[in-house]
């Protein structure tokens, strides 16, 4: 399955990633031959097979609902690129 | 001891130089600190700490003459720029994570200064651990310390844990922690003539591990011995409750699994692994370590691994997929880069793409597509229920042998600029360590032959949980070998 411009523009949207026009052809392109490569996958009969998620035998663990860890605002406010007031700042989204 | 005889020692001399107090942990910290300043052209670190390490050396000799030693005191450690270390710059080798400071320690590096460790430095890697030559670094290539003989062009140290691979090996560290998800641990060790060991699934936790695809990282131990990858992993390893996925069992004394006999051990040969274009060195060095265990005492047999070729694809779709989703969380907003703009979608998209290069993008992209509607369940799905059926061929192949024998990499290290710019090309790097990534099953690179004057290591693959047997194993082939050649730059060495 090749992946044109307009399915690649909207894949970028998606993961929210800015693409280029002049970039968009070439790297469908691109994407597209690994698309094409993976597709060998479908000469594989994998009916009635259960996907795996993970190769983890145990379900997911289950622990008490307590309060193990917190209260560090600041330490974690201070990774950010912009804060004020013990908050993350970020462009305005709402009109 | 001189600088360069120091250097010189593996882990396990070290540590015994350390307790019979030959050396203090401070002389071998700077002679450490002096190689990494000496190996610099490399690029292997990308943040090297030495006041952090001579602190850490000065409180492990204090603990040595109370006679109260850890495991690992006084040994200088590495650290692959994946794991966060509290306060110490982390970057994943992404512009993405410009000046990001965790205020959380990793737990296997936790554990490892608990024991008494020494923190060397971070090392260089592939951008987010996305590659098979550490040429995607936002931080620049890092140099094989191998060359060519009689020529002098750069080599890459393969990847992701190139910068790892390559400090271990020109000896500007004694030991390294790494990752493999694809193959990135055992590929570089291969080509930097080293021991690389990916653990099982869930041996070691991957908290506070730079996320790449969740369900196929492995921490794991870089070294110059065999017996040095099991000191480590013993320390590395170990149930962690901040990890859902990390295993509740035991940890053994893996070095105590050194027992040198593998008499009446079964070592399987998959055929499928004899690879059309494969050197001839490969599949003779290959061939070999199969004679060495036959002589050893192993029966060693061909067995089959029918979706072995399938593997590759496989790994393809699902890696890509769970990168797209860990990676949705850089977003301009908590941490590292940001690019300002007037909206918010503005933002998240001009920060992404300022901030992921280009293997990294094209990862996220895929791994967008193949989940996205409409195609879930004919890339995704169908990648999954291959895995499944991977993962079961191997549990059948271990009901009839004890581990399984193959090469790492279809090649030996490639020049920097020489490999193709077709990201498959690339990929193909992978075939004979992503199976094992996909099984989650224990898996070691131990160098055994040149080629062309170059390194190149087998792979000896186990049944989950038993790394012991991969590590008795790779010993006896480790012994046999008596692989002693050294890379042309070393940074004991004098000018």
């Amino acid at each position: 399955m090749a992946l044109d411009k307009a399915a690649l523009a909207h894949i970028a949207a998606l993961a929210r990633i800015r693409v280029s026009e002049a970039e968009l052809d070439p790297l469908a392109e691109e994407l597209s031959r690994i698309l094409s490569w993976v597709e060998q996958l479908n000469q594989v009969d994998t009916a009635g097979v259960k996907p795996m998620a993970s190769v983890a035998a145990t379900g997911l663990p289950m622990r008490g609902d307590e309060v193990s860890d917190g209260g560090r605002r600041d330490e974690i406010l201070g990774s950010a690129p912009r804060t004020a007031r013990g908050f993350f700042i970020v462009p305005k989204a709402v009109e | 001891m001189s600088d360069g005889s120091l250097l010189a020692l593996s882990l396990a001399e070290a540590r015994d130089g350390l307790v019979g107090k030959s050396f203090s942990a401070r002389e071998l910290a700077l002679a450490y600190n002096d190689a990494i300043a000496r190996a610099e052209p490399l690029n292997a670190y990308i943040t090297p700490t030495p006041d952090r390490a001579l602190a850490m050396a000065d409180a492990a000799d204090r603990r040595l003459a109370r006679g109260e030693g850890l495991p690992l005191d006084g040994i200088p450690i590495a650290v692959k720029d994946l794991y966060c270390t509290k306060g110490v710059l982390t970057t994943a080798a992404s512009h993405i994570l410009d000046g990001f400071r965790p205020p959380y320690e990793s737990t296997v590096t936790e554990k490892l200064w608990q024991a008494g460790a020494v923190m060397l430095g971070k090392t260089n890697l592939d951008e987010f651990a996305m590659g098979s030559s550490n040429m995607t670094s936002y931080y620049g290539p890092v140099e094989n310390p191998w060359r060519r003989p009689g020529d002098n062009r750069p080599l890459v140290p393969g990847g992701s844990s190139g910068g790892s691979a390559a400090a271990v090996a020109a000896r500007a560290a004694l030991a390294a922690t790494g990752t493999d998800t694809g193959g990135s641990i055992r590929q570089p060790a291969s080509f930097c003539g080293i021991v690389g060991l990916k653990p099982s699934y869930g041996r070691c936790s991957r908290w506070g591990v730079v996320a790449f695809a969740s369900s196929l990282d492995h921490p794991g131990p870089m070294t110059r011995t065999v017996r040095d990858a099991a000191i480590m992993l013993r320390t590395m390893a170990g149930h962690d409750p901040k990890d859902s996925t990390s295993a509740p069992l035991p940890v053994p004394d893996f070095e105590a699994a050194l027992t040198g006999d593998v008499r009446g051990l079964r070592v399987g040969i998959p055929k499928e692994y004899r690879h059309d274009g494969m050197r001839v060195e490969i599949e003779a060095a290959w061939h070999d370590a199969g004679q060495w265990l036959r002589e050893a005492g192993a029966e060693v047999v061909e067995i089959t691994l029918p979706l072995t070729k399938h593997a590759l694809p496989t790994y393809y779709i699902i890696a890509p997929a769970e990168a797209s989703s860990n990676l949705a969380r850089y977003d301009g907003v908590r941490f590292g880069l940001r690019v300002e703009a007037d909206g918010l979608e503005d933002m998240y998209e001009l920060t992404r793409a300022a901030g992921f290069g280009a293997e990294v993008r094209r990862r996220v992209l895929i791994g967008t597509y193949v989940l996205s509607a409409g195609y879930y369940e004919a890339y995704y799905l169908k990648a999954q229920r291959v895995r499944a059926l991977i993962a079961r061929e191997f549990a059948e192949a271990f009901k009839n042998v004890d581990c399984i024998l193959t090469p790492i990499a279809p090649s030996a290290a490639f020049g920097i600029g020489e490999q193709s710019d077709d990201p498959v090309e690339m990929y193909l790097n992978d075939v004979f360590t992503v199976p094992a990534s996909l099984a989650g099953v224990p898996a070691i690179s131990v160098p055994v032959g040149l080629l062309e004057g170059l390194p190149i290591g087998v792979q000896i693959i186990g049944r989950a949980f038993d790394e012991e047997t991969v590590l008795r194993v790779a010993g006896v082939l480790e012994s046999v070998a008596q692989f002693q050649c050294l890379p042309s730059f070393l940074a004991g060495d004098r000018a």
